[in-house]
């Protein structure tokens, strides 16, 4: 049965791909929708399934086997899914969401031509179906398969308008930054199979669960150490960490609905998931789990500091997710694995209401991204506007929406795992995501409209709709049609409860979540005492610690969401003026910080100048040019000039060859006969 | 009474023959004659056949000769019209002029 459900979409896409053309909008959206549904309710079943499995070893699992892949040498890959906890959750979150998407979707394309249309939506569902063989896959080159899948549909959908060049620059860009990471998620691989002569999960979580906890007592670490770092460089490609985070930004040139897809609730949470995949091989790695910690907690301050200035609203809620990625990622790397998985499926839901929200409001104004332009919209969009709050709330982490659960256990595994440093500038990151959140909401919804003036960008933007931009006029703006509220409605449910799953004890809940991952981050038959071990520090700690530690830590983080908030409501929405004079005192770190560190900049004039410098002028005009072309003409050259001598052979006469031959004649025979 | 002629005598005349047959192809000015002095080389070589079948009692070499014969007949026929094809072209018969067999 697993098989269906990376299946269903698939045929979906197979169908829109083929005769996609021919069919109305309203077949090809109900049926790539209808799909996307259908895989959700088998994926709903064969979850129930699994829950009421009776538990082997403490571990619930559903394994299918369909045929062998690959077969050489010692290396057999199975074409295997595996549903456990960790996917199970995954998969729900990926059909569940992504139907949602599909919905909103068929609302939001509806001004595209048919064929377009077709071609979205089998994009959207190839996607889909890429992404859960990815969370199904049993084993690494499986999990490689979706890996790259979703790569490419990503690419597709970024550069979904090619004819705008922005937009196919920006999907170039992302499949290149990409293919840096998924160069380290391959040897990664390579290296693991070396060490250890498999690639299937549990395997390689049973044959390291064997290895002492402690790297210094056992010979193999350095190559664990460096595999676990390899596939983290592919983590930090496909999830935007730094320094590989420069390609979501631009992704937003695709369409809304596929930034809240792929942009911020699935894809890019690929990387969490491969680490929680590997949770065993990453906690025998402490050196690597200290690279992730600190990695993930500068990439959310990083991306935090630039979303608190950026002016499109795409753009914020894209340094947004980078910024919430490294929050998960600081979850795995402190060893608090189902943190990391809870924040994952909580930001799912906000973060692909607030992108929707976005679209919605996107596409109210035609195509305007520009929150500078934007402003009072709360009266003309109430449902956009009540589902954008309560999305910004669940992201600011107040309780008790879904964000505040998630990101408070993050916060208190990382002070609890006596990672002080990186606990402060997380709940420094977590004020500014307050704070910038905050800001979004109110320049986009509060005030008067600033509208008119369309600037250069917005003329850039308003492209994609091809809709008269001239005239903005109040009476114009409508609110989300049916579709899209729907799906705003069940996001911003699922904002407000997806977090009581995850209760912490301390609240009078059981983190029912948790105890529900926790089999998936150990290996098969190990003891308890195997158990990553950082979780087991954690788990003391926490019991050590006390319950009244962890409550002020929760009120303190709460406080400081609180006070971000605050921040916004004072600078950006009572006294505008502020703002304005702040970034004037500063004006040299608000250009930084318009300017993004510069870090594209960086990498243009370290990374891609000299690759063309070195492309145009040494291979280009000295290797190929030179080297290859100057043999081949060299050749011909050597050969003309030979020619030119020879050819005076050549005469004519026929009575000069009938000699030559005579002469050749005596030689030859004189030779034998005299020899 | 002259000496009964020797194996070595065939030979030597049948190289007598092909030395002139030879230097009349190279030396004379004129395609006929050059034709006649290829003739004169195919019946010396013709004769070195017969004389050492003759002496060896042997018969594979006259077998060769009648074959050298009708192929320097069709060589005769078809030099000929070539010969002639070249006069009405040039008007002359000089082999040194038809020098257009090269680059």
């Amino acid at each position: 049965m697993l098989y269906l459900i990376p299946l269903l979409p698939f045929v979906g896409f197979l169908v829109n791909a083929a005769i996609g053309k021919r069919l109305s909008k309203t077949m090809s959206g109900l049926l790539a929708t209808g799909v996307m549904a259908a895989s959700f309710g088998i994926a709903a079943m064969s979850v129930w399934t699994l829950v009421g499995q009776t538990p082997v070893d403490g571990v619930r699992a559903i394994e299918q086997s369909y045929y062998t892949w690959l077969s050489s040498g010692s290396l057999h890959i199975p074409l295997a899914f595996r549903l456990d906890p960790l996917s199970s959750l995954m998969v729900l979150v990926i059909t569940g969401i992504g139907t949602l998407i599909h919905l909103y979707s068929t609302a939001y394309m509806h001004d595209e031509t048919d064929a377009e249309y077709a071609r979205y939506f089998s994009y959207l569902n190839l996607f889909a179906a890429f992404m859960l063989v990815l969370v199904l896959g049993s084993s690494f080159p499986v999990m490689f398969i979706g890996w790259e899948g979703v790569g490419l549909c990503s690419y597709l959908l970024i550069g979904f308008w090619f004819k705008k060049p922005s937009a196919s620059e920006a999907g170039k860009k992302a499949f290149i930054v990409n293919r840096v990471g998924d160069f380290g998620f391959i040897l990664g691989m390579l290296a693991l199979f070396w060490a250890f002569g498999t690639l299937d999960f549990q395997e390689l979580a049973s044959k390291v669960a064997l290895l002492p906890n402690d790297p210094a007592m056992w010979a193999g670490s350095t190559v664990l150490t460096a595999a676990t770092l390899l596939l983290f460089l592919g983590a930090t490609g496909k999830s935007a960490q730094l320094p590989l985070y420069v390609w979501l930004p631009d992704a937003m040139e695709g369409p809304t609905p596929v930034s809240a897809l792929i942009h911020a609730a699935t894809m890019v949470t690929a990387g969490v998931y491969m680490i929680g995949r590997n949770a065993v091989l990453f906690s025998h790695a402490p050196f690597t789990l200290e690279i992730v910690a600190i990695v993930g907690v500068v990439t959310a301050l990083f991306a935090g500091t630039i979303g608190l200035v950026q002016n499109d609203i795409k753009r914020v809620l894209a340094y947004s997710t980078v910024s919430q990625l490294g929050y998960m990622f600081l979850a795995m790397g402190v060893g608090a694995f189902a943190g990391g998985i809870f924040h994952l499926y909580t930001h799912a839901f906000f973060k692909a209401l607030l992108f929707l929200g976005s679209g919605a409001v996107i596409h109210a104004l035609h195509g305007e991204q520009d929150i500078r332009n934007m402003g009072g919209l709360r009266k003309h969009l109430p449902i956009t506007f009540y589902t954008f709050l309560i999305g910004t709330i669940a992201i600011a982490g107040i309780p008790p929406l879904a964000g505040f659960f998630s990101k408070d256990e993050i916060l208190w595994k990382t002070y609890s795992s006596d990672h002080k440093v990186l606990w402060f500038v997380a709940v420094v990151a977590a004020f500014l995501t307050a704070t910038y959140m905050f800001r979004l909401l109110y320049l986009t919804f509060f005030g008067v409209r600033r509208s008119a003036a369309p600037s250069t960008e917005h003329a850039a933007h308003s492209t994609q709709h091809q809709a008269p931009s001239t005239h903005h006029g109040e009476a114009h703006l409508h609110d989300a049609p049916g579709p899209m509220a729907i799906a705003l409605i069940v996001l911003a449910i699922g904002s407000v409860l997806a977090g009581f799953v995850g209760v912490p004890h301390v609240l009078g809940g059981n983190n029912q979540i948790e105890a529900f991952l926790e089999p998936s981050f150990r290996a098969i038959g190990a003891v308890a005492e195997a158990a990553p071990a950082v979780e087991a520090t954690a788990e003391a700690t926490a019991e050590h610690g006390g319950a009244g530690l962890e409550f002020g830590l929760m009120a303190f983080s709460t406080l400081v969401a609180l006070a971000g908030i605050g921040l916004a409501t004072v600078v950006f929405l009572r006294r505008p003026q502020i703002a304005d004079r702040m970034a004037g005192q500063f004006a040299g770190v608000h250009r930084l910080l318009l300017g993004k560190y510069y870090v594209d900049e960086l990498y243009d004039a370290t990374i891609v100048q000299p690759i063309k410098r070195v492309s145009s002028g040494l291979l280009w005009r000295g290797v190929d040019a030179g080297v290859i072309d100057g043999t081949v003409n060299g050749v011909g050259l050597v050969v003309r000039g030979w020619s030119a001598v020879l050819r005076r052979l050549q005469t004519g006469s026929v009575r000069a060859y009938a000699m030559s031959f005579f002469v050749g004649v005596v030689t030859i025979v004189g030779y034998y006969l005299w020899r | 009474m002259l000496p009964e002629p020797t194996l070595n005598s065939y030979l030597m005349l049948s190289a007598v023959l092909f030395a002139i047959g030879t230097a009349g192809v190279f030396l004379r000015r004129n395609i006929i004659t050059i034709l006649l002095s290829v003739e004169v080389m195919l019946n010396a070589v013709n004769l070195t056949f017969i004389a050492v079948d003759r002496f060896r009692g042997l018969v594979d070499g006259q077998i060769m000769v009648f074959f050298v014969i009708t192929v320097a007949a069709a060589e005769a026929a078809v030099g000929l019209a070539i010969v002639i094809a070249l006069f009405r072209h040039k008007e002359t018969l000089t082999p040194d002029v038809f020098t257009s067999l090269k680059w």
